[in-house]
């Protein structure tokens, strides 16, 4: 059996810990490795803290030591992909992508987790994600890693149909809310829906459920 | 970053005046806006490292927020909704507006020197 290893691509210090954590701490209760590959630094994000100790250009520095901070706490490497935030959408597709596609393989991905593309929202993680695909697909059919795909706009189930992964992540919840702590800088308004877990029961569940879709080249 | 002083701001914004300066320049209410509440518009706009040189510029307030002005020889820059401000450790005039959950809505930032471009992993 192919030695498995898993791969998360998303944009921004966070994207991991929000949307993934609790799956990526699974597989490495399993043993399975993980490696974050982060598009960009989160530069240009607005939330610098609440009260804010962040600045535009400070927010940088602060956002690496937070995602260094969670990166320890679910036991995974990281390495930045090195793009600008918000500009990733505006970049070569077909650069980006060859650039994903070099880190993937180098890497022996068995598993790639990235935005559904079209369905998630920001900018970054819809040209992220569509290069993710575009990389595996330029990738020999034999070689190329499963791809699931998270998807956040609010009406993507009625395109899509139900996710092929629904994840119940209660057993690594600890881990989920202590990497989405980390990022202190981003994390203000997620722990206040955490703590008033009543109103926002919805909410909640939420994100202790991880849904994918896997890709399918046809 | 601390509340606006008036006479401080003034007097970096008069410091740096007919001089080669970089401006950081942005507005913002996130990519989520319309996300969160689908009546509301996603809107913003920046200009990172645009090279001017101004004759003279101003800070004023009526209440509540402030407003910056640059006088350029062909144009202006302009900055609605300043509430907090900074001279940093490399002497450049950083000033934002934040709401009321410490989010940033706009900034206005000045330096002699260009403002980081690349990814700069290493500060």
């Amino acid at each position: 059996m192919t030695k498995q290893h898993v791969v998360v691509i998303f944009p921004h210090p966070d994207d991991e810990s929000f949307g993934a954590s609790g799956t990526i701490a699974e597989f490495r209760s399993k043993g399975v490795p993980v490696t974050y590959l982060c598009g960009t630094r989160g530069e240009m994000g607005r939330n610098m803290g609440n009260p804010p100790f962040a600045n535009r250009e400070t927010l940088a520095q602060f956002r690496k030591k937070e995602l260094a901070d969670a990166a320890k706490e679910l036991d995974i490497e990281v390495e930045y992909l090195g793009y600008r935030d918000k500009t990733l959408e505006f970049e070569s597709r077909e650069q980006v992508a060859k650039h994903l596609k070099r880190r993937i393989s180098e890497l022996g991905a068995t598993t790639v987790i990235t935005h559904y593309p079209g369905y998630a929202v920001h900018p970054d993680h819809d040209a992220l994600g569509a290069a993710v695909v575009e990389a595996v697909r330029l990738m020999d059919s034999d070689q190329r890693p499963e791809i699931l795909m998270h998807a956040i706009t609010n009406n993507h189930e009625e395109d899509l149909g139900e996710p092929h992964i629904v994840h119940d992540i209660t057993p690594y919840w600890d881990k989920k809310l202590a990497a989405i702590k980390a990022h202190l800088s981003q994390a203000d308004g997620m722990m206040s829906l955490i703590k008033g877990q009543d109103q926002h029961a919805e909410q909640l569940e939420r994100l202790k459920t991880e849904r994918f879709y896997k890709y399918k080249f046809s | 970053m601390k509340k606006i002083e008036q006479e401080a701001v003034q007097n970096k914004i008069d410091a740096l005046a007919k001089k080669d300066v970089y401006i950081h320049l942005e507005t913002t209410n996130g990519a989520y806006a319309s996300h969160f509440d689908e009546e509301a518009y996603n809107v913003g706009a920046f200009i990172r490292n645009a090279k001017v040189r101004y004759q003279h510029g101003k800070i004023i307030s009526t209440g509540g927020s402030y407003r910056v002005g640059l006088k350029l020889d062909i144009g202006w820059v302009y900055a609605e909704g300043v509430t907090d401000f900074e001279v940093d450790d490399k002497g450049r005039l950083l000033m934002a507006g934040h709401d009321r959950e410490g989010r940033l809505m706009v900034a206005l930032e000045i330096s002699e020197t260009p403002f980081s471009h690349e990814a700069d992993l290493d500060d």
